[in-house]
């Protein structure tokens, strides 16, 4: 147990020292620039961060979902970029890891690991309307293999990753909803943008649109059934990270009030600090949102005591996750706008220490990655029937 | 094998499911969500079973494997019954 802990906090240090040295320096250029964090993404490579879920026994590091959400958090303080492409990373291992059949992805693993290989993730299509429990394009055969045509409206860092992890319907026969999740590397892929990726945030996530086309084989279908996968790993353990880096791209705001309240003080001491005042209500909403968000890991973490994972297959299990989701993408912004009154216009400006421009710009993508009025309405259906919510 | 609801299952399935299939053309262990069925069509199924069994089913039964096929439902149906 303790190696385990021992283990679990030298990697947030490792993250957290990686997000000082090398991200934070970087993070107005990528965001100004809307260019990929190689700096960052190779820091990360070099500690072996890449392969940290992936289990021991397969050459990983094998840390707790505790652990990957808080360096999420220390890499969302510095670069938001930078974390949101570490967060998806890190879901499409744990996606493998945790359900795990057969040696071409036991192989995969350790090839992640000794290789420290991106994996980007394919799972929005044009026609579902953002629903990824439904695919268009279907897996078909293709000589002595298969292939796949999606159109797909946002890859992020697709043109810098090593493989891309794809959602698709299991056959040309199967319906929407049969889908199977397909592991292509980029040299069996082919990528032809749709669109550009200027946007007011997350500028550094190179999220364009492509039209994908691969090739593969039989064994890089995932065998578990994709359904299982998405209510046990995918969809909750997305929200549990993806609101950790949020969480963290608000504290970082929040951090700069303080800053800039604290340089207010020493210039005058003993006068009062109105913006402490005011300082101290943001305070409030960012507790909430990091009471959430921490009350939603341990909920996850207990979720997963039990092997067969009964409690996430449950309805309740989807609307607590995505209470989470709805809950931490509102309050990243709140916050970020809470911070930016307290300061006043040096918080307006992109060339000041105590600017929150990008953090509040990065923040606003929280509501639309998988858009909230979707959860809602999914929320609305699950309410009719969960009795204990 | 559905536990006697066979045929008041499959009539809640055509008014609810929403399947791109007739539901007499399904065996009582057809994967119904292969078939068709979507998260929020097995929704408005499960209240729909609410109501025509006067029954609730409790949270640990919502989910989705006890709702993927006629003799899924026949047998958490039965479970309740019994349990009644």
């Amino acid at each position: 147990m303790s190696l385990t802990v021992d283990a679990d906090r030298g990697f947030v240090d490792q993250i957290r020292r990686i997000g000082e040295d090398v991200a934070a320096v970087h993070a107005d250029a990528v965001d100004h620039d809307a260019r990929f964090p190689h700096e960052a993404v190779a820091a990360l490579r070099e500690a072996g961060a890449l392969s940290a879920f992936v289990p021991v026994a397969l050459g990983g590091a094998g840390v707790s979902i505790g652990a990957m959400a808080r360096a999420g958090y220390e890499l969302g303080r510095r670069c938001s970029s930078t974390a949101m492409i570490f967060a998806m990373h890190q879901i499409q291992v744990a996606t493998i890891a945790r359900h795990l059949e057969g040696e071409w992805f036991r192989s995969y693993l350790r090839r992640v690991a000794a290789e420290q290989r991106l994996i980007a993730s394919v799972t929005s299509e044009v026609g579902t309307g953002g629903d990824m429990g439904r695919s268009i394009a279907p897996v078909t055969p293709d000589g002595d293999g298969f292939a796949l045509e999606k159109q797909a409206p946002t890859v992020s860092y697709g043109a810098h990753a090593d493989d891309l992890f794809t959602t698709a319907r299991r056959s040309p026969q199967s319906e929407q909803v049969d889908q199977a999740l397909v592991l292509h590397h980029a040299e069996q892929t082919e990528l032809l943008p749709t669109g550009t990726w200027d946007t007011i945030g997350m500028r550094g996530t190179c999220s364009p649109g492509f039209t994908v086309r691969a090739h593969f084989g039989f064994d890089q279908i995932l065998p578990a059934p994709f359904a299982t996968v998405m209510n046990e790993t995918h969809v909750p353990l997305s929200h549990i990270l993806w609101s950790h880096v949020w969480l963290g791209i608000a504290a970082e705001a929040f951090e700069r009030g303080r800053a800039f309240v604290r340089a207010s003080a020493r210039r005058n001491p003993g006068a009062p600090v109105p913006a402490a005042h005011s300082l101290s209500r943001v305070m409030s909403e960012l507790t909430m949102m990091r009471a959430e968000v921490e009350s939603a890991l341990a909920d996850y973490v207990a979720f997963n005591d039990d092997p067969e994972r009964p409690d996430l297959a449950t309805l309740t299990s989807v609307l607590r996750f995505n209470n989470l989701k709805l809950a931490a993408s509102e309050q990243a912004p709140r916050v970020c706008m809470g911070v930016l009154e307290v300061i006043g216009i040096a918080a307006y400006k992109n060339d000041s220490p105590y600017g929150v421009g990008r953090q509040l710009r990065d923040a606003l993508s929280a509501r639309l990655m998988v858009a909230n009025e979707r959860i809602h309405s999914v929320d609305a259906g699950l309410l009719m029937i969960a009795k204990e919510v | 094998m559905a536990f006697g609801y066979d045929s008041e299952i499959r009539t809640v399935l055509r008014d609810h499911a929403r399947l791109p299939v007739d539901v007499e053309t399904l065996g009582d262990d057809a994967d119904l969500f292969a078939a068709g069925m979507s998260s929020h069509a097995s929704v408005n199924v499960m209240l729909a079973l609410e109501d025509a069994f006067d029954i609730e089913f409790p949270d640990a039964m919502l989910k989705r494997s006890s709702f993927e096929s006629i003799s899924a439902i026949g047998a958490i149906l039965s479970e309740l019954r019994a349990a009644a």
